[in-house]
């Protein structure tokens, strides 16, 4: 009876089925080819996950007050080839980086203002915004990519090896999510980001300023979008002009695929960093069994319907269980 | 504080473009009673309720609460003074636990370094003894609200109302939508806020269900105050009477 009890509790959590999922798909891959758990692919997977991961958790906390950000691909593009520029202009590798990240919560807060005051809906505002963006950046370039070759102490920051497995991206990728964790589960402001998401007018009634919780979530997505691209730019040594694209639709996948509502209100941290995962093994497993690598988006496509048709599933049986 | 009513509207006027929604009402509530707002479609009561809880002002008239004369610019300044309004659907936000719905926007913390945290323990705690305190029984304060029945959620919005010491609540239909048992039960919660001493309008169609719990009725009808009785003083039959010829 305990155990029976204590599974519908598990099963209560958002995460419980989408974990499910991911180990199946582990062990799926490694079954097909032991290749993939080697401790070289591993590493692989573990340092290509943060750089797209840290935006998803950024749009995260954003989807839960209730809004979207579609412009974030074009962010995490346009963020890096803007540092790369201020360094060509002979300003610090570091003031260049700190001001374009500056630039990109800029973004965010000119996406966030114009949808609480305007009243149109986030999709068409970021949806302007990651068209503005990625314009600016093919604008900026002449379509050209630029080097991102910085020394190393700071290159070493961002993505330089730490322990075995830990590289410095995956550090500042558990430190954000930690700490976003932190924001959203164990403060009066996450306590806030829920309802703004949940009810607005609740929200409003008894007192939260959702005009504020929102704009805030806009900028933290577009912060986390430029850091995410600064962090890729740095390891692979240039910024493209096209770096990024399609990545808002990945972030968004991860996010749904993790349990968020796509109307806000619910959401965990931990759903996305397991959706995140769980697409970037989709991506790397059909890469070692060989598939051809457009299989991936239809995977993911198919893994989206499913995770949140279960979700939904379970969502509804445990309520029907706790409805006294 | 003196002893006079907690909360007086005196003459109150209110012009919608050409449609003149309240003539001139006099209205008001003495100190824990439970008064029934009553009368048919468009006589006029939530326009009253709205201007006692700040969402509009009167054009004409003045309101008093506590013997002062305030002016609400806003929901705020009323719920500073204490009147909270449970609008059917926005009292709760459902995708959150009864403990964060209860402390929205009042979140207790507690001091952890440089940083506040929320003390999730003390909330639930908190939450659970005040919703016993009016009755109502829930196993895990941690589960999402949309999982309790209609009545439960009245039951956890007037806990809170109670909770932060609300001295006048508007109910406005809290028993529409519900169950035979389910309205039972809020009647019965509304009941336990008058021994605390909180006063309450509770604004209905239900004529059956004010009698069983107003101490007084008010009867409006095309913007004018048509009835006002102690309940001792009338019987249903009348009250239904009245809302139903003027």
């Amino acid at each position: 009876m305990k155990i029976y009890q204590n599974f519908f509790k598990a099963l209560r959590l958002k995460e419980t089925s989408i974990a499910v999922i991911t180990i199946s798909t582990v062990l799926f891959f490694y079954s097909l080819q032991p290749v993939f758990l080697s401790s070289t692919n591993v590493n692989t997977l573990l340092s290509i996950t943060p750089e797209l991961g840290i935006p998803a958790l950024g749009i995260t906390l954003l989807m839960i007050a209730g809004e979207f950000d579609l412009s974030i691909g074009s962010v995490f593009g346009f963020t890096p080839l803007l540092a790369a520029e201020l360094m060509n202009t002979g300003i610090e590798v570091e003031l260049a980086i700190i001001l374009a990240l500056l630039s990109s919560s800029l973004i965010g807060l000119i996406h966030g203002f114009i949808t609480v005051k305007s009243g149109i809906p986030s999709f068409i505002t970021t949806l302007g915004g990651m068209l503005i963006w990625r314009g600016a950046a093919l604008l900026i370039t002449g379509g050209q990519p630029r080097y991102f070759r910085i020394q190393e102490p700071i290159a070493n920051l961002m993505t330089g090896p730490l322990f075995p497995f830990i590289n410095a991206q995956l550090f500042w990728f558990i430190s954000i999510m930690t700490l976003l964790w932190i924001v959203l589960e164990r403060t009066r402001f996450g306590n806030h980001i829920y309802a703004t998401g949940g009810n607005r007018d609740v929200a409003r009634y008894m007192g939260v300023n959702t005009d504020y919780v929102k704009i805030f979530c806009f900028i933290l997505s577009s912060l986390l979008a430029g850091f995410g691209g600064i962090i890729q730019s740095i390891r692979l040594g240039v910024a493209l002009p096209n770096q990024g694209d399609g990545l808002e639709f990945d972030a968004i996948a991860a996010v749904v695929i993790g349990g968020t509502s796509l109307r806000g209100g619910s959401g965990t941290i931990f759903g996305t960093v397991i959706g995140e995962f769980l697409g970037r093994i989709i991506e790397n497993g059909l890469v070692i069994i060989r598939a051809p690598s457009y299989y991936f988006r239809l995977y993911i496509g198919v893994v989206v319907i499913v995770a949140v048709i279960l979700n939904f599933y379970i969502a509804r049986r445990v309520k029907e269980r706790e409805r006294p | 504080m003196g002893d006079g009513p907690l909360v007086r509207m005196v003459n109150i006027h209110k012009w919608f473009g050409k449609i003149y929604a309240l003539r001139g009402v006099d209205f008001y509530v003495n100190r824990a009673e439970v008064v029934g707002l009553v009368g048919d479609n468009g006589a006029g009561k939530s326009t009253l309720i709205k201007i006692l809880s700040g969402v509009y002002p009167p054009d004409i008239g003045e309101i008093f609460f506590e013997g002062r004369r305030v002016s609400f610019k806003s929901p705020r300044d009323a719920i500073e003074l204490g009147i909270e309004t449970l609008y059917q659907d926005i009292a709760v936000v459902p995708q959150m636990d009864i403990a964060r719905n209860f402390f929205l926007g009042r979140e207790i913390t507690k001091q952890l370094g440089p940083v506040k945290l929320l003390n999730l323990k003390k909330m639930v705690q908190e939450s659970l003894k005040s919703l016993e305190a009016i009755g109502l029984r829930i196993a895990d304060p941690r589960m999402p609200v949309e999982n309790l029945s209609g009545g439960q959620r009245q039951g956890v919005a007037l806990a809170r109302a109670m909770y932060f010491k609300r001295k006048l609540l508007i109910l406005d239909e809290p028993t529409n939508n519900l169950s035979v048992k389910e309205s039972m039960k809020v009647l019965e919660f509304v009941s336990r806020l008058k021994e605390e001493g909180i006063s309450s309008i509770f604004v209905t169609h239900n004529i059956h269900h004010v009698y069983s719990i107003a101490d007084r009725v008010v009867v409006l009808s095309h913007g004018r105050k048509v009835g006002d009785y102690l309940k001792n003083d009338t019987s249903v039959d009348e009250i239904i009477r009245m809302v139903v010829s003027s």
